[in-house]
């Protein structure tokens, strides 16, 4: 069975709210009417968002490590938001394990976003109904658009490709491998909530550079020195072979 | 959490109206069975069934207030299966109806033998109307507790406790409401209900006292450690992703002091359990006076109880907004 999901590398997110701002750009001109804004160019601006991101740091100055953590629904495989809705508006899609909200059954009672420990839905103060991450579900199939766009918004629109997306329960996906390779983990395990989105960890860069890498190999005779040094108006031997 | 005041009002009126149906009932069973005079039908089970209706209907029209879109609450009847709150939503007009109907046999005096008991005893409409009622009272304190039971991230809300506390508590104040009613219609029971009510709200005392010890020795399940799966002990968060407010940072924050806090608990413990306590042993002997206003300060201490249930409930996805900038 498929499972959609974001896979979300916090080891090259760098913290730039681009997923942020191309996610409120496309789903605010959707169908589904828009994420409204409460008061956006006043003192106190509040409006409706599927994804943040949030920073955090981690240890003691100096040893400290700044970690960028984009947040959004993280389309748990048990959603614990979607038995507790007294309308059935929440539901989690069969065919790719999408968990959604019809905007025209939600009631507005705000008892999904208690269930939810991420905090992961919210209130559009103008519609009154729940909102939440759709996994763009009105681009990912969108036939007239090319093969490669058929993304999330915030996929798309990383300029680190910190945000992987894909079937998780493919074992031979882009977004299995990275959980399975770069160590993937869910957000509290604790609950038993199962989510699909997984996060990648912060990693140590180590570079380990053998003796024979600080050497040319192929000159075995080390007489790299006694080759003959052209003039400055010649082209340099870089410029006339191909080593 | 923040405290709704539409819930806080539902939950409290339709709390005491279900009190005041089962003291009805109580009291009927117990004249039925000859262990206390039969009072006026109409007077105390006619009209008390109209204000148990009324607290019903007020409960209900707060409910709305919480609503996003009122004119589609229709469609929560329909999750039953999974959801307490749709199972809420089906009971409560449920009980409304048997209450309405039992008012109403009590009101036209329709007593009609049905069948009689093996010990002679006669069954009519309302005795039947009145097991419905209570089978339906205690359905409905258990799916309003349970919305907030079930939720097992609210540690403070998880608990057996939560159910005790909304029928006990919703029984205390409806035997009050019932022994307040009765100084005015059926003088003669007065002493029973007041009894009961004292009984009640002491052990809504002792169970509200149970869940304020067990809730102050939680240990939070999640930590910023498991809400970003960071292995280090010292993990602060820098920026919530954007500095005005947000649903996430309205809906799940009370946002008074911790002293405003102590001290609506200190005033709860007080106006809901132990003042009323001392003016029912005072207006058992009888004090129209002292029940109504016993009623009164419990309805206000419920209400003050309320907010502390809510306020007092931490989400773990407090964790991600815990600094703006």
């Amino acid at each position: 069975m498929t499972q959609l999901a974001l896979v979300i590398d916090l080891n090259v997110c760098v913290g730039c709210h681009a997923c942020v701002t191309s996610c409120k750009e496309w789903n605010t001109s959707g169908g589904a009417g828009t994420m409204g804004d409460q008061n956006p160019y006043g003192a106190d601006p509040t409006g409706t968002f599927f994804n943040r991101v949030q920073t955090f740091e981690v240890g003691e100055f100096p040893n400290t490590e700044t970690v960028h953590f984009p947040k959004s629904c993280l389309h748990c495989e048990e959603p614990p938001c979607v038995p507790v809705c007294p309308t059935g508006a929440s539901y989690k899609r069969k065919e790719d394990g999408i968990v959604l909200v019809d905007y025209d059954k939600c009631i507005g009672c705000k008892y999904c976003s208690w269930a939810c420990p991420y905090g992961a839905r919210e209130l559009d103060e103008q519609q009154r109904v729940m909102k939440k991450c759709t996994l763009c579900v009105d681009r990912i199939y969108d036939m007239t658009m090319a093969p490669e766009d058929r993304k999330p918004s915030c996929v798309k629109a990383c300029p680190t490709s910190a945000r992987l997306f894909g079937d998780v329960h493919d074992p031979a996906s882009e977004v299995s491998v990275a959980i399975r390779e770069s160590g993937g983990y869910a957000l509290m395990p604790e609950w038993g909530t199962h989510p699909a989105n997984h996060y990648l960890p912060r990693r140590k860069t180590r570079i380990k550079i053998h003796e024979d890498e600080l050497e040319r190999a192929d000159n075995p005779l080390k007489v790299d020195r006694q080759l003959p040094k052209p003039a400055m108006a010649e082209p340099t031997l870089d410029d006339v072979t191909t080593w | 959490m923040h405290p709704a005041f539409s819930v806080i009002f539902l939950t409290t009126l339709i709390g005491a109206a279900q009190g005041l149906f089962l003291a009805l009932f109580t009291a009927q069973s117990y004249a039925a069975f000859k262990l206390l005079p039969q009072p006026d039908a109409h007077d105390f089970y006619g009209q008390g069934s109209v204000l148990a209706l009324l607290l019903l209907a007020a409960g209900l029209g707060a409910s709305f207030f919480h609503l996003g879109h009122p004119e589609r609450a229709w469609r929560a009847a329909s999750r039953w299966r999974t959801s307490w709150l749709s199972r809420e939503v089906i009971v409560l007009p449920a009980f409304m109806g048997v209450v309405f109907l039992y008012g109403l046999a009590h009101w036209l005096d329709w007593h009609p033998v049905l069948t009689t008991l093996p010990g002679g005893l006669p069954v009519d409409p309302s005795a039947i109307l009145g097991v419905a009622g209570t089978v339906l009272a205690f359905a409905l304190f258990l799916c309003t507790a349970m919305i907030y039971a079930c939720l097992k991230f609210l540690a403070e809300w998880h608990s057996p406790l939560t159910v005790a506390n909304y029928i006990l508590l919703g029984g205390a104040s409806g035997f009050t409401l019932a022994a307040a009613f009765a100084s005015h219609t059926a003088p003669e029971l007065v002493g029973f209900l007041a009894g009961w009510a004292a009984i009640l709200t002491a052990a809504g005392f002792v169970s509200r006292c149970a869940s304020l010890y067990r809730n102050c020795r939680l240990k939070p399940k999640s930590t910023l450690r498991t809400a970003i799966g960071v292995k280090h002990p010292r993990i602060v968060q820098k920026t919530q992703g954007f500095m005005g407010g947000s649903f996430n940072t309205r809906e799940f924050f009370h946002g008074k002091g911790v002293a405003l806090l102590r001290s609506i608990k200190w005033f709860f413990l007080l106006a809901a359990f132990l003042l009323p306590l001392a003016m029912l042993a005072i207006g058992m002997q009888g004090g129209a006076g002292v029940l109504a206003m016993a009623c009164l300060i419990q309805y206000l201490g419920l209400l003050a109880e309320r907010w502390y249930f809510f306020a007092q409930a931490n989400h773990p996805q407090n964790l991600y907004y815990q600094s703006i900038a």
